[in-house]
């Protein structure tokens, strides 16, 4: 049987209440949302607190997801059911769609949220591999105020972030361009586990047909996802093709750093890197022409 | 601590640890074992109960967290002495062989057809698909939750392994219309 180990349970009914909660409770204390990543690291003894705070009742105050003509903004308490749900979201960012059919299954998507995703700061995880493929920035909240930083200021670390003790994640914040398209592309081992590799690929092409601008990130190969500046260096004012791609895939394969482990030898991780980012890329562009490419790869 | 929550339509109160998970809550503290404890660690989906009509897995979720909330399990699908239908459909189409993940299954049959009353088979398959039947009767559970909604639409199946492909309604010339 497995059980965590003794806490006390707090719960906060709004933002203020569970940021004055942390403050008195230090760093004893940690937030838990849809607790499907904490809850099961508490009872392998992983993590102990003295504290849990739950936020869940701060769904209504951070549960939204809102569409302005420069960005797209994100409670950190929306579930994932409701990224999957949301047709604003997927006409904006299909990643979401992609990424969300494959994250866990739908009775624990019920239940875990953004905010809780990135929190966690799993190398594995896959919406920080949207975020990062979409160069999010996360608002982060104390009793001073907020501050945004980018997602590779938010990652420090496996299962670190920039969040301190007294603070808490409150929004992601996606930057909207003309002329996009995404897609995210992921191997597991058996339906709904954590990414052997993932990759996701987000497009901004111009009007003459050439690519804008364009990101991609990793899960699983790394400390944390990863961004990959030598592939947008890469493919920038390129026009698309299959051996833009390839080249892309190489760079992506030589960027990372898989270690060898249950999931996979190094050498097959960085196979999928290659190959993922490919496939990646080629739906993403594929979308930006307004291609609704969901079938194959 | 102490939590309330509302359990198949009746409020209860308990003093419980605040590290107590929900599926132990229910089975070891309020006695309702119809719920069962599986993989403990959210994968097998055995666990699943409605809480405000949404499956979650209680092995996942603290009982102090389902405090204020309602929760119900395969104890409460059954109302005055009538099966639900969707344990009828189980009953009918022998949607459970050992019968471990059959409350777990009900469960998430119940809040699909809530949502959507005449699921494809697709859907329900994509609905149950964070659980897992270790006897692998996976056809016979997806028959049993489409007979279920059949039957909640009004429309009698006929209980045959293999329906026939196109059981249509003779169309007579000249009928009301």
């Amino acid at each position: 049987m497995q059980v965590p180990a003794p806490f006390e349970y707090e719960r906060a009914t709004s933002v203020e209440g569970a940021i004055g909660l942390l403050e008195r409770l230090g760093d004893s204390a940690k937030i838990v949302a849809g607790g499907h990543s904490l809850l099961p690291m508490m009872k392998l003894r992983l993590a102990n607190f003295e504290y849990l705070v739950d936020i869940n009742d701060l769904h209504g105050e951070l549960g939204y997801i809102t569409l302005e003509p420069d960005q797209v903004r994100i409670g950190a308490m929306t579930r994932h059911r409701e990224l999957a749900e949301s047709s604003d979201l997927a006409r904006v960012f299909p990643i979401f769609g992609d990424a969300e059919r494959v994250i866990a299954d739908p009775v624990v998507r019920n239940r875990g949220t953004l905010g809780g995703s990135l929190c966690q700061a799993d190398p594995s995880e896959d919406l920080s591999a949207v975020c990062t493929t979409l160069n999010a920035s996360c608002v982060i909240r104390g009793s001073d105020g907020e501050r945004v930083v980018s997602m590779e200021e938010f990652h420090r670390g496996p299962y670190e972030t920039a969040v301190g003790a007294a603070e808490m994640l409150i929004e992601v914040r996606f930057p909207v361009r003309p002329g996009g398209g995404s897609a995210y592309f992921k191997v597991e081992r058996r339906a709904g586990d954590w990414a052997v590799v993932s990759a996701g690929a987000a497009v901004w092409m111009d009007g003459d047909g050439t690519i804008a601008d364009a990101r991609v990130g990793l899960a699983a190969v790394g400390p944390n996802t990863t961004g990959l500046p030598a592939v947008s260096e890469a493919l920038r004012g390129q026009h698309p093709s299959e051996e833009l791609y390839a080249r892309a895939g190489e760079l992506a394969a030589q960027g990372c750093h898989p270690v060898t482990d249950q999931r996979g030898s190094a050498d097959y991780k960085r196979h999928l890197a290659d190959e993922l980012t490919r496939r990646a890329l080629r739906r993403a562009v594929q979308r930006a022409a307004g291609v609704s490419g969901t079938e194959g790869s | 601590m102490q939590v309330t929550m509302t359990v198949n339509g009746d409020e209860v109160t308990r003093e419980i640890e605040g590290r107590l998970l929900l599926v132990h809550f229910l089975r070891d503290h309020l006695g309702l074992t119809g719920t069962h404890w599986g993989c403990d660690t959210s994968n097998c989906g055995t666990c699943v109960v409605l809480m405000d009509g949404e499956p979650v897995k209680s092995c996942t979720v603290l009982a102090a967290m389902a405090g204020g909330h309602e929760i119900r399990t395969v104890e409460g699908l059954a109302a005055g002495g009538e099966l639900d239908p969707v344990q009828q459909g189980f009953m009918n189409c022998h949607g459970l062989q050992c019968g471990f993940c059959t409350p777990g299954m009900m469960m998430t049959a119940r809040a699909l057809l809530d949502r959507n009353p005449d699921p494809t088979e697709h859907e329900i398959r994509e609905a149950i698909s964070g659980q897992i039947c270790r006897c692998t009767g996976y056809a016979t559970i997806v028959r049993s939750i489409r007979w279920a909604a059949s039957e909640q639409a009004g429309i009698r199946t006929e209980l045959t392994p293999d329906p026939p492909s196109a059981p249509l309604e003779p169309v007579t010339a000249g009928s009301a219309s």
